[in-house]
């Protein structure tokens, strides 16, 4: 399957099916199951628990970072994160403290997610740089 | 991004758990952000305290990082508003306050000065600590704006963690807005909106926060009607800070226009959009003032329109401790009891747990920012009015 190259900010390696977001997200608007709450959003509803989050950056409340943190800690994280865009800082230091692998400048991002859907299985080796969309 | 040798060390752990998890969240930001290296900021302001937004995980991360020798800040840092007012506690739970007061110690023992403000460009003199083009770190979204496109501070929009992190180190990566160039606004909003209060100006926030720059221009503002120390002018700022920030990832925004080349139109439309989009009702059961809390200018703002009329419904208004100080002295808090209105300290309209659905199925309020959180996390319904025509509607 197919391999794109990428910038690793987090160590770390994932594997899961992805949430993709063409849109930011006020990280503070998850609630504590890790679904995303923000009635602003079109993604209102979704859960990132457990998936590879796919998104430009995070918006808004610099406290953020503390609800991807307290999702690490009841294993509803997710599992690996990418960011479309430049990565943000607040998702940087929420990445960094809770230990979730972080990539960002993906090589031909939008081949990639053309080639993808909530269904396929997405590995990101926050090591090498790489994320393989393997089934 | 290079590290010196001493940065190395910490990194590795050499100075202690809490300085190595400080620089590992330093690298992380600083790899995101493109930084060559670090510099020496000479103040944080960190985010984080209210235990509605940082709940039990914030706890235990706090306090186990005050466990560790090295967790001492190594700069000025001065701290975000709690979740309440000590003084005005009755309607809290026992358990909130039992959380909220385990955060505020963990702060207090990382040598935080426990200001509980959001507003520290008015609660202090940031010139006693920081001088006009020295690198800060900023967490709260509408300090980090202000300081930045008000003071002429450079801080990039931190986070809760980061200021953190810049507080145990005394440095943050010199990156994005703390380089003179990139100071520089790279899009343009044009303002054909008559701007007529601060709402406006929290509506044209919340529109130019979404596009999502580091730095954005503004076409078509008066200078002095954000740029100068008159009441008006100050609410105005306080409000275009607080919904940039709410909306996007904007640090920083000039009124310097004319060589930005990529542009977008704020109108009357734009403006009715994002009404309508976070004002659901047209009406409220309680009033609330204060996202950002309002300074000294702000109180005595109310008091004048107020002109010695009273709130017919309860009216909170969230300030920092030190501007009530101040307002008590000069009997401006006695002036705005009278009038019905209850000022609370050290906490503020954003997540606070004085508004709950049990208790209130609306809030009005002038605040942008507060519409938004009171919507997403207080699940009220709210009605958005300038304060002009809140005193107006509301008061006899």
């Amino acid at each position: 399957m197919k391999v794109y190259k990428c910038r690793v900010i987090v160590r770390g390696f994932a594997e899961g099916n992805p949430l993709i977001s063409n849109k930011p997200i006020n990280l503070l608007t998850i609630d504590e199951n890790g679904f995303i709450n923000d009635f602003t959003s079109s993604l209102k509803g979704l859960s990132v628990s457990n998936k590879v989050l796919i998104f430009p950056n995070a918006i808004g409340s610099s406290v953020g970072a503390y609800r991807l943190y307290a999702l690490k800690t009841k294993n509803k994280a997710p599992k690996a994160i990418v960011c479309t865009k430049n990565t943000d800082i607040i998702t940087a230091s929420a990445a960094a403290l809770a230990d979730i692998p972080l990539v960002d400048k993906v090589e031909n991002y939008e081949d990639m997610l053309s080639m993808m859907n909530e269904n396929r299985v997405v590995k990101v080796d926050a090591y090498k740089g790489l994320i393989e969309i393997v089934s | 991004m290079h590290l010196t040798k001493e940065e190395e060390e910490a990194l590795d752990g050499k100075y202690g758990r809490a300085l190595a998890l400080a620089y590992r969240v330093l690298v992380a930001i600083g790899e995101a952000t493109e930084a060559e290296r670090l510099v020496n900021v000479n103040w944080a302001h960190i985010s984080g305290v209210n235990y509605n937004t940082i709940g039990d995980a914030g706890i235990n991360f706090l306090e186990d990082l005050v466990k560790d020798e090295s967790a001492k800040v190594m700069i000025k840092a001065t701290l975000n508003p709690t979740g309440y007012d000590p003084n005005k506690s009755e309607e809290i739970d026992s358990e909130f306050l039992e959380k909220q007061s385990r955060i505020n110690k963990a702060y207090e023992k990382l040598g935080v000065t426990l200001s509980y403000t959001c507003i520290p460009y008015e609660a202090f003199d940031i010139n006693q600590f920081a001088k006009k083009g020295s690198y800060v770190s900023v967490a709260e979204s509408n300090a980090a704006i202000y300081v930045n496109s008000v003071v002429g501070l450079l801080t990039n929009k931190e986070s809760a963690i980061s200021a953190l992190a810049s507080a145990l180190t005394g440095k943050a990566p010199l990156s994005r807005l703390r380089i003179k160039e990139n100071r520089n606004a790279k899009l343009c909003v044009e303002v054909k909106y008559e701007m007529k209060d601060e709402l406006d100006y929290g509506l044209l926030g919340y529109f130019a926060g979404k596009l999502n720059e580091d730095c954005i221009a503004f076409e078509g503002i008066k200078q002095e009607s954000i740029f100068s120390n008159e009441p008006n002018s100050v609410a105005n700022v306080k409000a275009l800070c607080s919904a940039l920030g709410t909306s996007g990832s904007v640090g920083m925004f000039t009124l310097s226009y004319r060589k930005v080349k990529e542009r977008y139109e704020f109108n009357k439309i734009e403006a009715n959009k994002i009404k309508d989009e976070l004002s659901n009702a047209d009406r409220g059961d309680v009033i609330l003032f204060g996202s950002p809390q309002l300074g000294l200018n702000d109180l005595s703002r109310l008091s004048n329109m107020l002109m010695g009329r009273k709130f017919k419904k309860r009216c909170i208004a969230f300030c920092a401790r030190s501007v009530y100080m101040k307002a008590k002295k000069i009997g401006l808090v006695d002036k705005l009891e009278n009038s019905n209105v209850s000022i609370y300290c050290d906490c503020c309209s954003c997540l606070t747990p004085l508004i709950t659905k049990d208790k209130y199925d609306s809030v009005i309020t002038n605040s942008v920012k507060a519409a938004y959180y009171l919507r997403n996390w207080n699940k009220v319904d709210v009605c958005l009015a300038s304060m002009k025509n809140i005193v107006e509607n509301e008061s006899i």
